[in-house]
Formats: structure tokens, sequence, C-alpha cells
């Protein structure tokens, strides 16, 4: 495709003609228009100017005959610009005005008639359009009075030839300036279809240029990088999605690998077989646990799940957790609290924050240690809170552990991240991978604060449910 | 005897599933626990075999070369067909199972499975076990559970349950000498479908137990290795 090609098949250019069309016409017709009515309002102009001197003239024949007329017209054919004068006998004889020859037989028929004359005082062969009214005086006498047509002529030529060449500026502007915003919006499109084409050759962090101007095109631009934001940031999840598939399944399948491997060379009889069998089933129903809680996250980081979000309680599901859990936590010496009076309501998927919420509270079960290790001999305890706060409503889990430095928690709760002290317990390390992505999911976040000691998981939900992007 | 075995009756199963491996593998599986299955590999040859009946229970996978599995669940409810349908399904997720329910499906289980856990869900599912709804006093030797007045008695002595635990206890009870997984107690007692990653189901047993088994001889709440829990009357 040629660049002039390319331009010419533009969308802008295509509009450019057509308005181009419509004002080249408009702008004929308008002079064309005037033009016409010129003439005509010339046109009657003398028609009144004659008429009113035939009547003024042939009130002087009236009232001084034919010497006073000839006297009248000599005094006003001298003066310059004068109108056209012709007094003649019957036979056709000339007897005063300022007529040298006219079209033959026009004095024969009174009345309008455009004529070519030439005036007396002019060399022999000058010819000038005019418009005459022939008046028969009584007594035979003829009486002929025009204006001269050139100067109708001459103003409605410069308002045809005006009304061309505004045509043709119209033409010639209209092309031009199509042309420039053609090519600037082409130039803009390009840069636009350029870097699409090198997004869409895998580099994602490239986005359209936005010109400031605010235009269309800009808040064409502005969305589609905010869609690509989006697409970024769902390839960076499904990478590290991959990445963490990998790493998280690929160590317990090693595992359960070399387990196998090993009982197959040195197991020696059906007891060390069934062994390493019932150890082979125990270590895959990790990997399937791992499994699912990944597809959980993905499925809770693509906002599917925000089709099948309802109303609850939260308080109600802090209890539920709660008292799903003491028993767990009572065998470890932890004593395990709820402190959910009120109702917390929110808008959401109440099987994925239940279970958000259960993570916390298995996460600070494990870690909030034996009794042994508490501090000041007490027991340890677990306190699991719903309340309203503002516009937000929290649901928080707080535990009297170690807690997490503060460095390392902002990382805690980035996507499939672990932290080194906690590789040696047990558990798919996505706990708080998972809380975090529900609470995204509910437009909502998760925090981790510090306890004193101890740490403490908040999970924040916007009172009504998640705000849903406007389009 | 350290396990407790269920007592059975002969079930007829009919398993459709276009996987001759996994087909093939429980056909032998419920072969060696008693029970008899055929096996359809399709929808349209399920759909045919289902509709000349005699099934306890269907075992019917969600995705089917020539009609899925959901649809195959619809035609026979459809017809009147009210055998106990469970959908085994590669989607676990609940929006799924919530699909599958209400299609007309009785229980779901996402894959992979466990036999064991498949088996249990079966066993309580089947019309010939699943029959004491209507019961209002359910009693497994000397252990009585009265749902209305919401009293537990074992023997003369009253025992005194929290709400979870009586409902825990219930369930036991009507599943009595079937055995319960502890995926099946989380949903059917606390209506969660997650996994709660540690085995708290195991400490709620163990706290049941120390209420309605401590200080008797003869135990009631069962251990089954591998699978879950099961009450039953041991004397018996």
């Amino acid at each position: 495709m040629t660049a002039l090609g390319k331009l010419f098949r533009t969308t802008t250019f295509k509009l450019t003609l057509v308005y181009l069309t419509v004002f080249a016409l408009f702008a004929a017709f308008l002079l064309g228009y005037f033009a016409f009515n010129t003439r005509r309002l010339i046109t009657e102009q003398i028609n009144e100017t004659v008429d009113a001197e035939i009547t003024g003239l042939s009130e002087q024949y009236r009232q001084g005959g034919i010497r006073r007329l000839v006297i009248v017209i000599d005094g006003r054919a001298r003066r310059p610009g004068s109108s056209l004068y012709l007094v003649t006998t019957f036979q056709g004889e000339a007897l005063a005005g300022n007529v040298g020859s006219l079209t033959p037989g026009v004095l024969e028929n009174p009345g309008w008639t455009e004529t070519i004359y030439r005036r007396l005082d002019e060399a022999e062969g000058a010819e000038h359009h005019a418009l005459v009214r022939v008046f028969q005086l009584p007594g035979g006498f003829r009486l002929l009075v025009g204006r001269d047509l050139d100067e109708r002529e001459r103003l409605y030529n410069i308002v045809v030839s005006a009304g061309r060449w505004s045509v043709a500026i119209v033409v010639v502007l209209g092309l031009a300036g199509g042309l420039f915003v053609t090519r600037r919006v082409l130039r803009r499109v390009d840069a636009m279809t350029e870097t699409s084409r090198t997004i869409m050759a895998g580099d994602l962090s490239g986005r359209l240029p936005v010109a400031g101007s605010g235009d269309e095109i800009d808040r064409l631009a502005e969305n589609l990088n905010v869609m690509l934001e989006r697409i970024e940031a769902l390839m960076h999840g499904l990478k590290e999605v991959s990445d963490n598939i990998a790493h998280d399944l690929k160590t317990p399948l090693t595992r359960l690998r070399n387990r196998c491997e090993q009982a197959l060379r040195t197991s020696k009889n059906d007891v060390e077989y069934r062994a390493a069998l019932e150890n082979t089933i125990e270590e895959s129903d990790g990997l399937i646990r791992t499994f699912n809680a990944l597809l959980m996250i993905a499925r809770a980081e693509s906002g599917q799940a925000r089709n099948d979000m309802q109303e609850f309680d939260a308080a109600e599901i802090a209890r539920g957790v709660g008292e799903l859990y003491e028993p767990l936590a009572d065998e470890k010496g932890i004593s395990l609290k709820v402190e959910a009076e009120t109702p917390a309501p929110v808008k959401g998927n109440r099987e994925l924050i239940s279970q958000a919420l259960a993570n916390l509270v298995d996460n600070a079960i494990k870690y909030a240690g034996p009794k042994e290790q508490a501090v000041n001999g007490a027991a340890p305890e677990i306190v699991v809170r719903a309340l309203g706060e503002g516009d937000r409503i929290l649901l928080s889990v707080s535990d009297g552990g170690p807690g997490i430095p503060e460095a390392d928690r902002s990382r805690a709760v980035e996507r499939f991240v672990r932290l080194e002290q906690s590789r040696s317990l047990p558990g798919s390390g996505l706990g708080l991978s998972l809380a975090s992505a529900v609470a995204r999911l509910h437009g909502g976040e998760l925090t981790l604060a510090d306890n004193q000691p101890g740490l403490k998981t908040i999970i924040a939900l916007p009172r009504g449910g998640p705000v849903q992007i406007a389009g | 005897m350290p396990d407790a075995q269920p007592d059975r009756t002969a079930m007829r199963l009919l398993i459709i599933e276009d996987d001759r491996d996994a087909a093939d593998y429980l056909v032998k599986a419920f072969r060696e626990v008693g029970h008899v299955a055929d096996h359809a590999a399709d929808g349209e040859g399920g759909l045919a075999l289902a509709l000349d009946g005699g099934y306890d229970v269907l075992i019917v996978d969600r995705m089917l070369p020539k009609r899925d599995g959901l649809s195959v669940i619809g035609a026979l409810r459809d017809k009147g067909i009210e055998t106990p349908a469970l959908i085994l399904s590669a989607l676990g997720q609940v929006d799924d199972r919530v699909k599958g329910l209400r299609a007309g499906g009785d229980d779901y289980l996402p894959k992979p499975y466990s036999f064991s856990e498949l088996l249990a869900r079966i066993e309580v599912l089947s019309r010939r076990h699943g029959g004491r709804n209507e019961d209002t006093l359910y009693r497994v030797g000397d252990l009585e559970l009265d749902r209305l007045s919401h009293q537990v008695k074992r023997g003369a002595e009253e025992i005194s349950l929290q709400p979870r635990e009586f409902r825990l206890l219930e369930y036991l009870m009507k599943h009595a000498g079937q055995v319960v997984t502890r995926t099946m107690l989380l949903e059917n007692v606390w209506d969660y479908h997650f996994d709660p990653q540690t085995n708290v189901i195991d400490v709620h047993i163990s706290r049941l137990r120390s209420k309605i088994d401590k200080g008797f001889s003869q135990p009631l709440l069962h251990t089954v290795r591998g699978a879950g829990y099961m009450i039953r009357d041991g004397a018996r």
C-alpha cells in the first residue's frame, strides 16, 4: 500500500471529501443566488429610474411642447453618467439626445427592449448594452430613455467570478486541510498500530502513545492502555502461577518418585511395601491439596467468582470458623476467642471468605506456638474478630506468636511468596496468598500488622461488596 | 478389632465414565467390596441403561461423549426416575458443584478422589441405607439421640453436647453402620466445601468421642483407617 493510497483510504479523508463537496455546493448556491438577485435588483432600479424620467419628460412635453423637451433633454444628456436619451420625429429623425446608433427597429416598438447602442460622442464601432423604453408622445414624436447595462453586467461578472474563486479556494483549502488532518490522525493511528504490533509480538510492557490533548483518540488510547495493564497483570499472574505450579508441584512430585524408587530398591516384605504405598497416597493427597489451592487462587485472581456473590454476615463467618478451629487450638494449648457480636453484613462469596479466614486461623494456630513458649507462662491466645469500621468490614486474626518482621510483611502477602522461616513448617505456603487473592476479589485487601507481640492479619472488605469497574 | 468394618448389602451400581481405565478400576474395586457395577462409556448408553433401571446408585462423569453427565441426569429426572446420582467431575469449584446439584445430582465429588471417599458417599446415597430421615429418635447400642428435644443419652446417663457436637453426632447416627468421611462431615455438618488444611475434623471427633465413649466399655464411635469414621454398635 503506497503512503498516498493509505491516506486516501482513511475514514478521515473520505469524510473530508464529503464535507468538501457539501461546502462547495453550498458556496456555489449562495453566490449564484446572490448574483441572480443582484442582477434583478439592478434591473428593477433601472426600470424605476427610466419610468420616472419618462414621466418627467412627458410632463415637460405636455407643458412646453417639443421645443421645451429638446432643451431639457439636451441639458440632461450632457451631464456625465447620464441616462440615454433620444427624441425622434415620426419618421425616425433624431431631434435631441445622446445616442449615436441603435439596433435597427428598436424605435418602432414602444415598450421595454434590450439593445446595443453607441453614444454620440463615441467613435464609430463602439458597442454597449442598454435597457431602453420607447414612449410614444402625443403628436407623433418618440421618446427613448434608457440606462447602460454594462454596470449591471460588470457587477454580475464580479459576483460570478468571486463565486468561482471561492469554490476553488474552498476545494483547495479543504483538500489541504483534509490531508493535513488525515495525515495527523493517520500518524497517530500508525503509532498506535506500531505499538500494538510490538505488544502482539510479546512485549506486554508497551503502552499506546497518548498525545495529552484529551481528544477521542487519546481517550481510546487511555482505555486501551488500561486494558493492556490488566492483560499484563493477568499474564504476569499466569506466569507466576505456572512458575509456582512448577515449584510447588515438582518438589513434592520428585519426593514422591524418590520414595517409590527407594521402596522398590530397599523394601523386603509386604509390610514395608505397604508403608511405602501409604506414604505415596499421603504425599499425593498433599499434591492434590496444593493443586486445589493454586486453582482456587487462580479463580479468585481471574474474578470469575464475582458471579456468585451474595449478602451474608461476616460475624457469622467469624463465629463459624472460630468454632471449627477452637478444638484444634485447644488441643495445642492455645485459647481461641471470637469477638463478633454485632452483625457485619458484606456482599461476597461466602465459601471463599470462609476459606480465607480459615487459612488465617490455621496459620495462627501453626505459628502461635505451644504453651511452653509463651512469654509469661499464660496460654497463648488467638482472637478472631469481625467488626465494621467506617465503610469497611474487618475480619482479623491476632496471635501472640513470633509474628513476621516488618520488612517481610509486604512480601508475605505477595502472591506465592514463602518466607524463609516458614519453609520448614508444613503447609502448602499458599494460605496467605489465597486470603490475599480473596480479599482483592472482593475489592478489599489483606494486611499484616504487629500485634505486639505476635501477628495480626486483617481482611478488610468493602461493606457493599466490590465496586464494579466502570466501563 | 482395631478397624470397624461397615455392614454391607450388595448394591447395583452404574458407572457412566468415558475413561476406560478409571471405569475398570472402579468396577473392580466395587466388586472387591461386594457390589455389582455396570459400565457405560458414553452419555447415550448410560442413559439407556439407567432407564432400564434396577440400579441403586448412578456414578456419572460430568464430561461424557454424546451426552454430558448433567443432561443424562436431567433426562432421567424428567422421566421420573429418581435413582440417586453422584457426579464425578474434574471441575471442583463451588459453582460447578452447585450446578451439578441443581441439575438433579444428589452428590458431587471432584476428581481426583479416593475410592474410600467415593464408596462412603455411594453407600450413604443408596436408598437401602439412607432411610432414616424421618426418624425422630436415633439409637445405636445404648446411645440415644432425640432429634426433637435435642437430648442425648448413653444408657441412663444424659450427655450434654454443644450444638455443633449434637449435629455431628446426629449425622453420624443417621448413617450408623456406614463410613462417613471427613469431607462429608465438613460438608454436611459445617456446610463448608473447602479443604481446611489441618485436619480439624479429627479434633472435633475426638472431643465427641470423649463425651460419648469415655467411661464406657464398649466404644461406639470408630475410626475407619484411611477413610473416616463410623458409629455402630460393636456388640451386635
